[in-house]
């Protein structure tokens, strides 16, 4: 891997930083529901930035359009978490992770 | 070599916003630096060529995702200090984890290699940029090979869409809302009725 003609492994290293900062900012952040949905879209996005990278590497389309499908997922992820947790602050007044541990109808 | 170092500008950034989502006291500045990591990746997939991508990458997630996070960061009325509290009694585990995932991702990394037959068994074979661009190329494959798979991601869609109106929708006790039906129900019979009055007597 040299340092100034840019590869596949440099993309790779890159994800895997990215990825790896998004589960110890999980650990971190573990009673912010908001932060740990960012932390989550983190590490989507250093699965696409593997995808694009493996895309562009064996010249083959497929890696963008499976980049498009985990982009809509990501979204409708995002849209639902976001609308339970405004529930969960309406109903409970808190979005502690931990005040989420008994379930009640 | 202006490559290289755009390279390294982007994912530097990248990862040092990336830092600062997940360290910052106040979640309206994860939230901005979160976009900033967006944009940058976005320009990591410019440099990969894969210029649609990068595109929707900012119009989705920009300007709908990370907006609707930024919304949601400020309607609720949360102390985000209190949350913070005892934060930092997780970061040994969490540093336990994060260093075995990256140490076994660099191993994985450090001696794979592409199978044999990984250069005879492309898919969709990307088409010369020269001649067609890289959205109409997605179109081309996007609308024929996997038009079931974007179908669905539609739904998903479509679903996610719905689920969150019936979450967040609530009926509030003691608003006035004009009802149609029952304005069109509404007949003569019972709007008025007609009382005979006698001159003098009132009624």
């Amino acid at each position: 891997m040299e340092l100034l003609v840019i590869g596949l492994g440099h993309y790779l290293t890159l994800a895997a930083i990215l990825f790896t900062l998004g589960v110890f900012g999980i650990f971190l952040n573990r009673k912010n529901v908001i932060v740990i949905l960012m932390c989550i879209e983190l590490m989507l996005l250093a699965v696409n930035i593997n995808f694009v990278a493996f895309s562009a590497h064996l010249n083959d389309l497929t890696g963008q359009v499976f980049t498009l499908f985990i982009l809509t997922v990501a979204a409708a992820e995002a849209a639902i978490g976001l609308a339970i947790l405004v529930v969960l602050f309406r109903t409970r007044g808190t979005i502690a992770v931990e005040d989420v541990s008994t379930m009640k109808g | 070599m202006i490559s290289a170092i755009t390279f390294y500008l982007f994912s530097a950034i990248t990862l040092l916003s990336a830092i600062m989502v997940i360290t910052a006291k106040n979640p309206v500045h994860s939230v901005l630096f979160l976009i900033l990591a967006f944009f940058n990746a976005a320009g990591l997939f410019v440099l990969l060529g894969a210029e649609f991508i990068a595109m929707i990458l900012v119009i989705v997630y920009v300007g709908a995702v990370a907006v609707l996070f930024l919304f949601v960061v400020m309607m609720l009325d949360i102390s985000f200090g209190d949350l913070r509290k005892g934060a930092m009694q997780y970061v040994p585990v969490g540093l336990l984890a994060g260093g075995i995932l990256l140490f076994e991702l660099i191993s994985v990394f450090a001696v794979w290699q592409f199978a044999k037959s990984s250069e005879t068994n492309i898919a969709s074979p990307t088409p010369d940029p020269k001649e067609i661009t890289n959205t109409e190329a997605l179109g081309q494959i996007l609308y024929t090979d996997y038009v079931f798979a974007f179908q669905v991601s539609g739904l998903i869609l479509l679903v996610a869409m719905i689920g969150a109106i019936v979450l967040t929708h609530r009926k509030r006790p003691g608003v006035r809302k004009q009802n149609v039906a029952d304005q069109q129900a509404r007949t003569q019979s019972d709007a008025m009725e007609i009382q005979k009055v006698t001159p003098g007597t009132g009624i």
